[in-house]
């Protein structure tokens, strides 16, 4: 959060010019002053039409709408979700055309076209996907927040791996990379799981591997 | 229902579905992103609007002034609701920093003011053009330096024998100081709230570990009755005991959805959950042990020394430590300082998580003064009895069959005894071990079933699922007790209208919520048997029918006119006070520290636990796998970093704050020894969910040890610790 730190400095500023206790610091900082003479404008939007999980949409958003915001609160696709809003956790992962992405800190209007596949777009409670079912058969979550971002990102990096992009576990940068648990576990690591299920999915990740093998 | 005697045989014992390896009912759910967490209930009320708190950038001060008018002319702004708008909220019991009002600043990132707008980027632009003032005042922020101040917590220090002449007159002793760092719960799923008024009646829809203890808080902060409330929490993503209590999350929405009339939506900013809300208190602990040549501890001291803000609790890292070892001479205490940091509160196995840290290294130290193998040294030292009160024995206690168990299992026969020998390659090995231990604890619990024509049995409880596995052992219970597959049971949870239940913490959920559901379908079964006109002691409930004698009927007929309902609690008498009621469980660790750069990687985890009937060994053996994840956790990267200057955590986000992550964490191993424990409850179980965090990070530290040779007392494990430390590499 930006002001945080901007305060901070402020804060800092300001003890570091009188003494420690008892000072009166002022926290709004002068860059977002500024930017309140232009409120009485409307908030930018702008239009984007992308496709989620193979349903076309055409939405005119504020520009600071993000992508994930846009699924959670404009599409009301609540399955992708917000662990920190700043890519750091992955539960928001989607795969935005085939290649996962945090998609909290993409903006919605840079997917003009895309194509988004989010967790409901891979399976349903009657309709499971394969993987989905191996997370359930070996147990990988147990509070179930970061279970979407982790499932779909699982499916993206398998489709890394055999695509030939490299990682640093790699004893051979130069030869293709082979779908072993220790690649696996590294491609992952982007996705956090504070219930530490991190075996058991990695379980549920050998096995959908080995059928799609 | 009244539990005030060991249980007896019951239906529970058939073990058709409890005890059986089941998946989770709510996986379908969870996996396919359908489960419906607090912020994402779009259908629940019309109109929300969006909530964004800003946090106070002070750690202790008052507030001079706050200036909302442009953030109130911003574009979408609904209302501004400011702290010095409002009287501090009256807290209830569990909480002590001021949760939102006022003008005084009691931490770092405090809950000061919460912007309502159409949108949340509107209300997240709008929070920032507020102008705050503040009068900063002194604050004390660094735990070392405040400890020599630090008072003796009341009724804390516990004497046996006479400590100081057995440690005297021991021939082998360990005086030996240790440290544990703040640490965060960092739960994926942020605090959040959607707060809906209809006329004087609020509900919330939250994240909350305990219904009731959330509902009476919130009423009492908002100064309204407490039947006027309703909380809703069906799906909750991680809590730790950070969700335990009431938050500002919850306490600001519903001011904020009352001043602007409608609904309000809030999900607190990861960047302020880690200051503005509870973390684990840093401790420093001494431990002095005292031994004869027999290794038989004579002398056991454990003294810890915490922090808080004025009125909070102590971190109570030496709870273990009457009761783990024997030793005739004891004495356990604790200090308190004043810390302006964020309150101290529960994380996950509170005091055990912290204490095992530091006593379980102490125990490996002391092996090797002794020359003993470590897991014969704690053998050695068993005690079947409470060792503060002899004539109070454990119900159970399985710790040697633990240890036998897990070193036969893992190999431990052939770790090398010798730290820093053990070179593979660029690798040093090493092979570490720990006992885990933590109470089981027995609270009121109350569930709802109601049997219906079709045949399908419902639970309602307020009971919550926080990744537990609640829905499933429920389901499991109802359908052992009346003879239903579980496909025919449906679980509602987290409902404030439902039945008051024990709550998820401590690790006594399970055990209490299935005992509330087991109270309830006893009541049940003898309905239905009235309404079957059989005589009830004679019925028997299998295969979705109902039988006595030549008469059978499918379940389900016994409603066929009305829906049958029972409701019930269970509720224990003194069977904790006659027994000494624990779980036990011995860690293996082995890992590898690169020879060259220090760092160090986890190779295998090992926990052998016993904690009584285990009820469903797939979600249990998940609690236990996740605990020794959040263990390696403390172990080797965890830690809230102090501003000692400006008192606050820096590192508050996911990125600063480092939890373990998938390259961290090798294939775990757990095992459940084959245990019922008739003293705890009708279910014959214990809590589990986290005794597998117990012991685990002092496993690591030991094998950290055996790998390098380097002793560290200071947690976490970082390689700046030892890396001056290690073998020569050639």
């Amino acid at each position: 959060m930006t002001i945080d730190h901007r305060t901070l400095l402020a804060s800092r500023r300001g003890v570091l010019a009188g003494s420690a206790a008892g000072v009166a610091v002022h926290s709004a900082s002068p860059a977002f002053a500024a930017s309140s003479s232009q409120k009485a404008d409307a908030d930018p939007t702008a239009k984007v039409s992308l496709k989620v999980n193979g349903t076309d949409h055409a939405l005119d958003v504020d520009t600071r709408t993000t992508l994930l915001d846009l699924l959670r609160e404009h599409l009301k696709l609540a399955g992708t979700k917000k662990g920190c809003d700043h890519g750091q956790c992955g539960a928001c992962t989607v795969m935005v055309n085939g290649e996962r992405i945090n998609s909290c800190l993409s903006f919605a209007v840079m997917h003009e076209g895309d194509e988004v596949t989010t967790i409901e777009g891979l399976g349903t409670p009657d309709d499971l996907h394969p993987l989905q079912d191996a997370f359930i058969e070996h147990d990988g979550y147990q509070c179930g927040y970061c279970t979407p971002g982790q499932i779909c990102s699982a499916v993206a990096m398998l489709q890394e791996i055999r695509s030939g992009i490299p990682s640093h576990v790699q004893d051979d940068i130069t030869e293709d990379p082979s779908v072993t648990e220790l690649e696996m576990r590294e491609r992952m690591s982007g996705n956090i799981c504070r219930c530490g299920a991190y075996s058991n999915i990695a379980e549920a990740l050998a096995e959908f591997a080995g059928e799609t093998a | 229902m009244k539990f005030d005697t060991p249980a007896g045989t019951n239906p529970i014992d058939q073990g058709k579905v409890v005890g059986r390896p089941t998946p989770r009912i709510d996986g379908k759910f969870k996996t396919t992103g359908t489960a419906p967490y607090a912020y994402e209930r779009h259908d629940v009320a019309p109109n929300q609007a969006y909530g964004y708190i800003l946090g106070a950038s002070i750690a202790k001060g008052t507030i001079t002034s706050i200036d909302t008018a442009e953030a109130e002319a911003a574009n979408g702004v609904i209302g501004i609701v400011s702290t010095l708008d409002h009287k501090p909220v009256p807290l209830g019991p569990m909480n002590t920093a001021n949760l939102f009002g006022g003008g005084e600043v009691q931490h770092y990132h405090q809950a000061i003011a919460m912007v309502v707008a159409e949108s949340f980027e509107q209300a997240r632009a709008a929070a920032h053009l507020i102008r705050v003032d503040y009068a900063r005042g002194e604050g004390s922020f660094d735990l070392k330096r405040a400890a020599p101040s630090a008072e003796p917590v009341e009724d804390s220090e516990k004497r046996q024998g006479d400590f100081e002449a057995a440690f005297g007159n021991a021939p082998v002793t360990l005086d030996a100081t240790y440290t544990t760092p703040d640490e965060s719960h960092a739960m994926m799923e942020p605090f959040a709230t959607i707060a809906a008024w209809e006329g004087d009646k609020l509900t919330v829809w939250t994240s909350n570990q305990m219904i009731q203890w959330n509902k009476r808080d919130l009423a009492k902060a908002l100064d309204m009755p407490i039947e006027k409330v309703r909380v809703d929490s069906p799906y909750i993503g991680g809590g730790f005991g950070a969700k335990l209590f009431l938050r500002a999350d919850a306490v600001v929405a519903a001011l904020g959805a009352k001043q602007v009339g409608r609904p309000v939506k809030l999900s607190m900013q990861r960047p302020l959950t880690f200051n503005n809300s509870t973390h684990r208190a840093a401790t420093i602990q001494r431990i002095r042990f005292g031994a004869g040549e027999d290794g038989k501890l004579t002398a056991i001291a454990h003294e810890s020394t915490s922090g808080n803000l004025p009125g909070g609790g102590p971190e109570s890292a030496i709870n273990q430590t009457e009761l783990l070892y024997a030793g005739e001479n004891r004495l356990t205490a604790m200090r308190l300082a004043i810390l302006n940091l964020p309150e101290g509160n529960a994380m996950r196995a509170p005091g055990e998580a912290s204490g095992l840290m530091a006593l379980e290294i102490a125990m490996d130290e002391m092996a090797e003064k002794l020359g003993m193998d470590p897991v014969a040294f704690r053998k050695a030292n068993d005690t079947q009895v409470d060792p503060m009160n002899p004539e109070r024995p454990f119900s159970k206690r399985k710790m040697i069959e633990c240890l036998d168990r897990g070193a036969r299992e893992f190999g431990w026969e052939r770790r090398n005894p010798q730290p820093g020998r053990n070179r593979e390659g660029r690798w040093l090995v090493g092979h570490g071990m720990a006992v885990g231990f933590r109470n089981n604890l027995l609270m009121k619990s109350g569930a709802r079933v109601r049997l219906s024509g079709d045949g399908i049995v419902t639970v309602e409880t307020d009971m919550t699922d926080i990744g537990t596995g609640t829905y499933t052992i429920l389901a499991q219970t109802a359908a052992e007790m009346m003879g239903l597959p579980i496909e025919r049971i449906r679980v509602e949870l987290g409902d404030s209208d439902y039945p008051i239940s024990a709550g998820s913490g401590g690790q006594w959920g399970a055990n209490n919520s299935t005992s509330g559901v087991y109270a309830a379908c006893v009541k049940l079964r003898e309905q239905v048997a009235q309404s079957l006109g059989f005589n009830s002691d004679e019925v028997e409930f299998a295969d979705g029918q109902v039988r006595a004698g030549e008469r059978s009927f499918p379940l389900g007929h016994a409603a066929a006119e009305n829906d049958l309902t029972a409701e019930d609690s269970i509720e224990y008498g003194n069977l904790d006070k006659q027994f000494q009621q624990s779980t036990f469980a011995g860690h293996f660790v082995e890992l590898a520290v690169d020879a060259y750069t220090g760092e160090a990687h986890l190779r295998r985890m090992l926990a052998v636990c016993e904690a009584g009937r285990i009820l469903n060994p797939i979600s249990a053996r998940s609690q236990v796998i996740g605990a020794m994840t959040m263990g390696a956790g403390a172990a080797l990267m965890e830690h809230l970093v102090v501003d000692k200057r400006f008192g606050f955590f820096v590192n508050h986000d996911l990125a600063g704050y480092e939890v373990p992550v998938h390259a961290d964490i090798p294939h775990q191993e757990v095992i459940f020894l084959e245990e019922t424990d008739p003293v705890s409850s009708p279910m014959k179980a214990k809590g589990v969910g986290e005794l597998g965090l117990c012991g685990v990070s002092a496993a690591i530290a030991n094998a950290l040890y055996n790998a390098t040779g380097a002793r560290v007392r200071d947690y976490p494990i970082t390689l700046d610790k030892y890396l001056d430390r290690l073998p020569a590499v050639a």
